[in-house]
């Protein structure tokens, strides 16, 4: 019995001597890590972030709302990821890539040596299993569309324990920019449940810590229903910083439930969160006027990539019982219509009232704040009522005596934009147009809908004549946008489901998306989108209002905070985020 | 009438007086715009500036830098009264543009500030004021009349009649409201011209509201048929109808009386509620509640205290009104004993 007692001592003294030497703060020399060379920073303490609502899931492949997708994020990691600073890739989980020369082949290098948070060594087997359930129809993943090019899902080939093969149907722009998003999961957790066909359940908000790993800076600590998730250091992370000190500087990372964007700001002016993007700019004025008192750091990073827009219903409707909608399409359809209503939106008074200077107007769907894409030669009128007027005329509308805009059979002109009644910027744009709207003598109804009950009118019921909406901010690339510009697209709001293009600048645009998918030469690429946007402005199937600049405040303690344009803009970096005067630990230093 | 009676019933009459007349007090069309002044603090009344005194008041032009607003003292707007401005309907049918107040020129008057479009906030809390307090008048009346009736009716008849119809006022007592107006609202098309949500929504306030009213109206009724003038007036061979007229609708009277002066600044407030929620008047008619929705935001509220000026517009109105309802009860009191 004694001899048993001293064995199964020997046994544990021995597993965490392996354990010591597996995950020591200093890295050893068979792990192949990434250094920062000019990140530095004090080790310890944790930040805490409030968010307006409670993640879904932690399960990377199936989340699809933004907050589970901000946590999941900082306990994952991707094979290339986007530098967020520089919209760059860089290598991530893979060292290094090779592009064949015919552009469809990819070759990968992993990095040897690294570990799941979990303490099992991650290889190549771990990248074909991710992909294998990426790619499943049955898990239905929302990442799935992007592996598929030309109705053909690309192939994963393991060359050997480091190495993977990539090979794509055909040529594809940017494919390494495809890997930032697609997380990594550990193999030797995720396979019996995904074979058992129970994938979707795994890793749910109540999985115990111990079943969740990644390769992210932070893993599962804790998870409070209804009040806070917290993730703690991930002692096997792959970064080191410019002294070879193991990267997250951080011991914990705490995400509160706050509910909604004025409470994160309450939270914040209060102390008990530490960071907040995507503020609103009035939130971010009254956080400047209070700088005095707070010292906050402040950042306001220029126009972002979304788009506000005003759509009109051109839906095909006859299947569908809405005569008064499908009567009212008539002007919908009208080009010189649209052009009209596009010359009337006085957009610096959206920029200035709405967004308090922090914007910028919009032409086109593609903004001032991307700069690699952005087609500048696209015009900028002045908003012009005569211009307006002279259009509506020009396509056979005229005025009664009390400046009532009729069309060519005399009706009325009037008709209702719907709006998500939660989001108080597009009320106010709403509010805006229909000022600007009445001049033309058009009667104009808002309609502030519940945001569930409006996607139901724009994507399924088509019950709808116009609305204000707003979409990009994932990636700068075009790819992510084909969706929206393809006829075919699932975003391709004013006229959801053509079978074929509708008219012929659509077809072109379709030709014009896919050429440039598969060109790889940048200056190339750029003219063929060049040619889409403008073909976009012409024919305004949005008429474009503005784009609010991405604003966000840290606690002034907070150290290394770099925010960024593209999501997750203050988060990107967590890995490197460390708090000013914080008790320096052992080991740390 | 007792004197505090009469004095609140004078500020009731120049409350709803000042409202009735809003487009002639106001100095601004409610709806109309101005992109440059944008949450500009109220206009302060000057009357020294630097040459001396003046009897006239005036306001100084606005404008805008790092810290907002500021008064630019090259530019005097003096106030002028009885001036021509934006064209309005007095009292919904004679078409002027007669304004009780002005300022010539580019100024602006802004009693109490603007929004955040620059709309002058005291022409709307005049203009939204007809929109809430007509809302909480009809909507009150629309409740009196269905429940004297339904109360009468059950009172006199007794009986199943009574069982049937105080069983639905019970439920309409325990009908959650709101959540009813919630679901309600999403059953209406888009397209609803404010006109047509003002009725639905005062319809919809009045029919739910029905209930009090008819359980005290039942009560008296109830009590008032067996009185002695009654039976006589039955012996003689009155009809049902006169007597509810005649004899029993008098008794009432005095109740309806204090019940309106009660639901009255109830329902106005329901409206507000409403609008605040958006499921009232959409803009750009102003309404109290939905001029009080902007400052559902943090931002709004803590940095724009003139925009809670419908808030103590409801405020003072209820209170002449609850008051009104206090002095009537205990004069109806008085008389009953």
């Amino acid at each position: 019995m004694k001899l048993i007692t001293n064995l199964a001592l020997l046994v544990c003294l021995h597993a965490a001597l392996c354990f010591a030497v597996i995950a020591p703060e200093t890295p050893s020399a068979g792990e192949e890590l990434d250094r920062a060379a000019d990140v530095s920073g004090h080790s310890g303490g944790h930040l805490t972030i409030g968010e307006r609502a409670e993640p879904k899931t932690l399960n990377p492949v199936i989340a699809t709302d933004a907050v589970s997708r901000e946590v999941i994020g900082r306990m994952m990691a991707d094979l290339v990821e986007i530098n967020r600073a520089t919209q760059q890739t860089q290598p991530a989980l893979a060292k290094s890539w090779k592009i064949a020369p015919d552009g469809r082949a990819f070759t990968l290098q992993l990095r040897k040596g690294i570990r799941f948070s979990d303490g099992h060594p991650f290889d190549a087997d771990d990248v074909v299993f991710s992909f294998k359930v990426y790619m499943d129809e049955n898990v239905d993943s929302p990442q799935r569309d992007l592996l598929i090019v030309d109705g053909k899902p690309l192939t994963v080939t393991k060359l050997d324990q480091y190495t993977v093969q990539f090979t794509l149907p055909r040529p594809y722009a940017a494919a390494e920019r495809i890997f930032d998003g697609l997380a990594m999961l550990p193999k030797h957790l995720l396979e019996k449940p995904y074979h058992e066909g129970k994938f979707a359940q795994a890793w749910s908000l109540n999985a115990a810590a111990s079943e969740v790993a990644g390769l992210g800076p932070f893993r599962l600590k804790q998870y409070v229903p209804g009040q806070r998730v917290v993730l703690e250091r991930n002692p096997y992370y792959w970064r080191v910083d410019r002294d070879n000190h193991r990267l997250p500087y951080l011991d914990e990372l705490v995400f509160l439930f706050v509910g909604t964007e004025d409470a994160q700001v309450m939270r914040f002016e209060a102390g008990e969160t530490n960071l907040v993007s995507r503020l609103s700019s009035e939130n971010y004025n009254l956080l400047t006027r209070e700088r005095a008192r707070t010292n906050a750091q402040l950042a306001d990073l220029g126009p972002s990539l979304e788009y506000n827009f005003l759509v009109f219903n051109q839906n095909d409707l006859s299947s569908k019982k809405l005569d008064a909608t499908a009567q009212r399409q008539k002007w919908f359809r009208a080009l010189k219509f649209r052009q009209a209503v596009s010359a009337a939106v006085d957009r610096d008074a959206i920029v200035r009232l709405v967004y308090g200077t922090r914007g910028s107007a919009l032409w086109g769907n593609v903004g001032p704040g991307n700069k690699l894409w952005s087609n500048t030669s696209i015009p900028h009128p002045s908003p012009s009522l005569d211009t307006a007027r002279q259009l509506l005329k020009s396509a056979g509308f005229s005025w009664n005596q009390s400046g009532q805009l009729l069309d060519a059979s005399g009706q009325q002109v009037e008709f209702s934009i719907v709006i998500s009644s939660s989001n108080t910027q597009r009320m106010k744009m709403a509010t805006l147009l229909q000022d600007d709207l009445s001049h033309l003598g058009m009667q104009v109804h808002l309609v502030p809908l519940e945001f569930r009950a409006l996607i139901d009118r724009v994507f399924q019921s088509l019950d709808y004549d116009a609305a204000i909406m707003g979409l990009g901010g994932g990636d700068a690339d075009p790819n992510p946008e084909m969706n929206v510009w393809m006829s075919n697209g699932t975003s391709h709001l004013w006229n959801l489901g053509e079978t074929q293009p509708a008219t012929a600048w659509e077809r072109e645009i379709d030709q014009l998306m896919q050429q440039q998918m598969i060109t790889l030469d940048y200056a190339k690429r750029k003219q063929l989108y060049d040619r889409v946007q403008s073909l976009i402005s012409e024919n305004l199937p949005f008429i474009f209002l503005a784009t609010p600049n991405v604003l966000a405040a840290a606690d002034p303690r907070v150290g290394n905070f770099h925010p960024a344009t593209l999501d997750p803009c203050t988060l990107w970096n967590v890995d490197e985020l460390y708090v000013r005067g914080s008790v320096e630990i052992a080991g740390a230093r | 009438m007792r004197f505090k009676t009469k004095l609140l019933v004078a500020a009731l009459v120049v409350v709803h007086f000042v409202l009735l007349f809003a487009g002639f007090i106001a100095p601004y069309d409610p709806a109309e715009q101005n992109r440059v002044l944008p949450y500009a603090p109220p206009s302060r009344l000057h009357f020294r500036d630097a040459s001396g005194f003046h009897l006239r008041p005036f306001v100084y032009g606005l404008k805008l830098d790092l810290d907002g607003f500021t008064e630019d003292k090259n530019q005097v707007f003096p106030i002028h009264i009885f001036v021509r401005a934006s064209r309005y309907k007095l009292l919904g049918f004679f078409e002027t543009n007669w304004h009780l107040l002005g300022v010539s020129g580019s100024g602006r008057l802004v009693l109490l500030g603007t929004d955040g479009f620059g709309r002058d906030e005291f022409s709307r809390v005049l203009h939204g004021g007809q929109i809430s307090v007509a809302a909480g008048i009809v909507a009150t009346f629309d409740a009196l009349l269905v429940g004297m009736m339904l109360g009468m009716l059950a009172g006199y008849y007794g009986g199943w009649v009574d069982e049937s119809l105080m069983g639905a006022a019970e439920l309409f007592l325990s009908l959650p409201w709101l959540y009813f107006l919630l679901g309600v609202r999403a059953f209406l098309p888009l397209h609803v011209s404010p006109a047509r949500t003002f009725l639905l929504l005062t319809c919809v306030i009045g029919l739910i509201g029905w209930a009090r009213p008819a359980r005290l109206v039942r009560g008296i009724v109830a009590s008032a048929r067996s009185r002695n003038h009654v039976l006589a007036a039955r012996g003689f061979g009155a009809s049902d109808f006169y007597l509810l007229r005649r004899h029993i609708f008098p008794e009432i009277y005095g109740v309806l009386l204090t019940q309106a002066t009660v639901l009255i600044p109830r329902y106005i407030a329901a409206e507000v509620a409403l609008s605040f929620l958006g499921l009232g008047v959409n803009e750009p008619v102003a309404s109290w509640g939905n001029m009080l929705s902007t400052l559902q935001q943090y931002s709004v509220l803590v940095s724009y205290a003139w925009l809670l000026a419908p808030a103590c517009a409801l405020v003072v109105t209820s209170v002449i009104y609850s008051l009104l309802a206090d002095c009537l009860h205990s004069q109806l009191k008085f008389q009953s004993s």
